[in-house]
């Protein structure tokens, strides 16, 4: 892909913050059109410094954008999306972080065309933000970034014999990337029981747009079979858990009522 | 690294180069300006290294770091030992004595909640600030975390943890700051600015 121009505006989503030096901040930031990129904020950590404000963690922001050698440098940032509630609730901003470190953790730095997935990360942050229960939003996030990563689990065909899968109770195979049959799951380690219901949901929140998907009522019982799932089929691509999986965990079932 | 530096001089860059903010270049310069220095100000540094570790500890009561434990701070009877700022870090308590308003005591957390980095509550001295609430000396805790996303989602496990001990809660105010121009502020300071607007 050609070299942009040494200055360009976009929006962006700020993903990751670290202090830099004295007063900078670098920033991890999620742009439409140049990709996954890491900016200086120069001075940022400043109290009269004019961007402190605007280049807050999972908010969006419009930015000037010199191009260095090595790093980018954002001259200007203009805060568009505050996002609040993923401020004010350690639920949201657990679920926000953990959806922040994904995209971090699937996308490599550089100037790849990420509308898409900006689109996604856009859309999911506002959901958590906005709706009461972010559990639907945050799994349909999780399908389609593994769609868009080109790590969409197979979920139509069994993964080690070919043959159409049919409609009765499969395995998953986070280490084959899908469902394996009934016939050929005693071939295959570490597999995960995946009932009829849970593929289904898979299978719509893999092929549907999200309104689709929320106006399907999917019950409890198979959202939460996805996550266990869509977990252990992560942490096998990531080799690791997300660091973020662990809090969220935690701070959701302190939450939890009772 | 070239074989044409010494081995020395080469652990010392790597060494430099390991520190926040300091890049290769950096760790070089500091490494070539202590070779040119008269012995005694590299001696001095090494000095001050060594002591560093040596001679200081966190305190006990409020985890600052400190030479003497308590720390001075937490041992002066002057102060308002009710009455707990829970910052962040060493150096914001520095920040807020350079104010010479809070006469209360501190306690140091060593950091902030910080999921994507793996930095989660038991990393922290929360338990610690827990137990000194327990005990029902402290009438308020004062949280002067960060107001950015992870010094938030702290305060707000903070409170989480504390809700219910007996001790009032308050945080520091959120707005604008001294000398800032109201037309480059971003919406949510600006926002906090207005709903904590005071009477005049």
């Amino acid at each position: 892909m050609p070299r942009p121009d040494r200055s360009y505006r976009t929006t962006a989503i700020i993903l990751k913050r670290r202090d830099f030096g004295e007063a900078d901040r670098l920033l991890t930031i999620l742009t439409p059109e140049h990709g996954k990129q890491d900016v200086i904020a120069k001075g940022a950590r400043k109290l009269t410094s004019h961007k402190m404000g605007h280049v807050e963690l999972l908010t969006r922001a419009d930015m000037l954008i010199h191009t260095g050698r090595e790093l980018g440098v954002a001259a200007q940032a203009e805060m568009t999306l505050p996002l609040d509630r993923l401020r004010e609730d350690l639920v949201r901003g657990a679920y926000a972080g953990y959806c922040a470190e994904l995209v971090d953790k699937f996308v490599n730095a550089g100037f790849e065309d990420t509308r898409t997935l900006y689109r996604l990360t856009e859309a999911t942050l506002i959901r958590i933000n906005d709706v009461d229960d972010p559990r639907l939003s945050v799994r349909y996030f999780e399908v389609q970034l593994l769609l868009w990563a080109g790590f969409g689990p197979e979920l139509s065909e069994c993964v080690v014999g070919g043959e159409p899968i049919e409609p009765q109770d499969q395995v998953f195979s986070p280490g084959e990337g899908g469902v394996v049959c009934p016939q050929h799951a005693p071939r295959v380690l570490n597999t995960l029981s995946l009932p009829m219901l849970t593929l289904k949901t898979l299978r719509l929140m893999q092929r549907s747009r999200y309104e689709q998907v929320e106006a399907a009522n999917i019950p409890q019982g198979p959202l939460d079979d996805s996550e266990r799932i869509l977990s252990s089929f992560i942490a096998h691509i990531l080799e690791k858990r997300p660091l973020s999986a662990e809090f969220l965990r935690r701070i959701r079932r302190e939450s939890a009522p009772g | 690294m070239s074989k044409a530096i010494p081995e020395p001089v080469t652990k010392l860059i790597e060494s430099f180069s390991r520190l926040p903010g300091v890049g290769p270049k950096t760790a070089s310069r500091l490494t070539y300006y202590l070779l040119r220095a008269p012995e005694e100000t590299s001696l001095a540094l090494a000095d001050a290294l060594r002591d560093l570790k040596a001679n200081t500890r966190y305190c006990a009561v409020c985890y600052n770091i400190t030479v003497e434990d308590p720390c001075p701070i937490c041992a002066d009877a002057q102060r308002d030992q009710r009455t707990v700022a829970v910052v962040e870090e060493p150096l914001d308590v520095l920040a807020i004595e350079r104010t010479g308003a809070f006469k209360g005591v501190y306690h140091v957390l060593h950091g902030a909640i910080s999921p994507m980095n793996g930095i989660g509550p038991d990393d922290l001295r929360i338990r610690e600030l827990t137990k000194r609430v327990d005990k029902g000396i402290i009438a308020e805790v004062i949280i002067a975390t960060n107001p950015g996303l992870e010094g938030d989602a702290t305060a707000m496990y903070i409170q989480r943890e504390l809700t219910g001990k007996g001790a009032r809660m308050t945080r520091l105010a959120r707005g604008l700051p001294v000398g800032s121009d109201i037309e480059y502020a971003d919406s949510v300071t600006l926002t906090r600015a207005l709903m904590g607007r005071g009477d005049v």
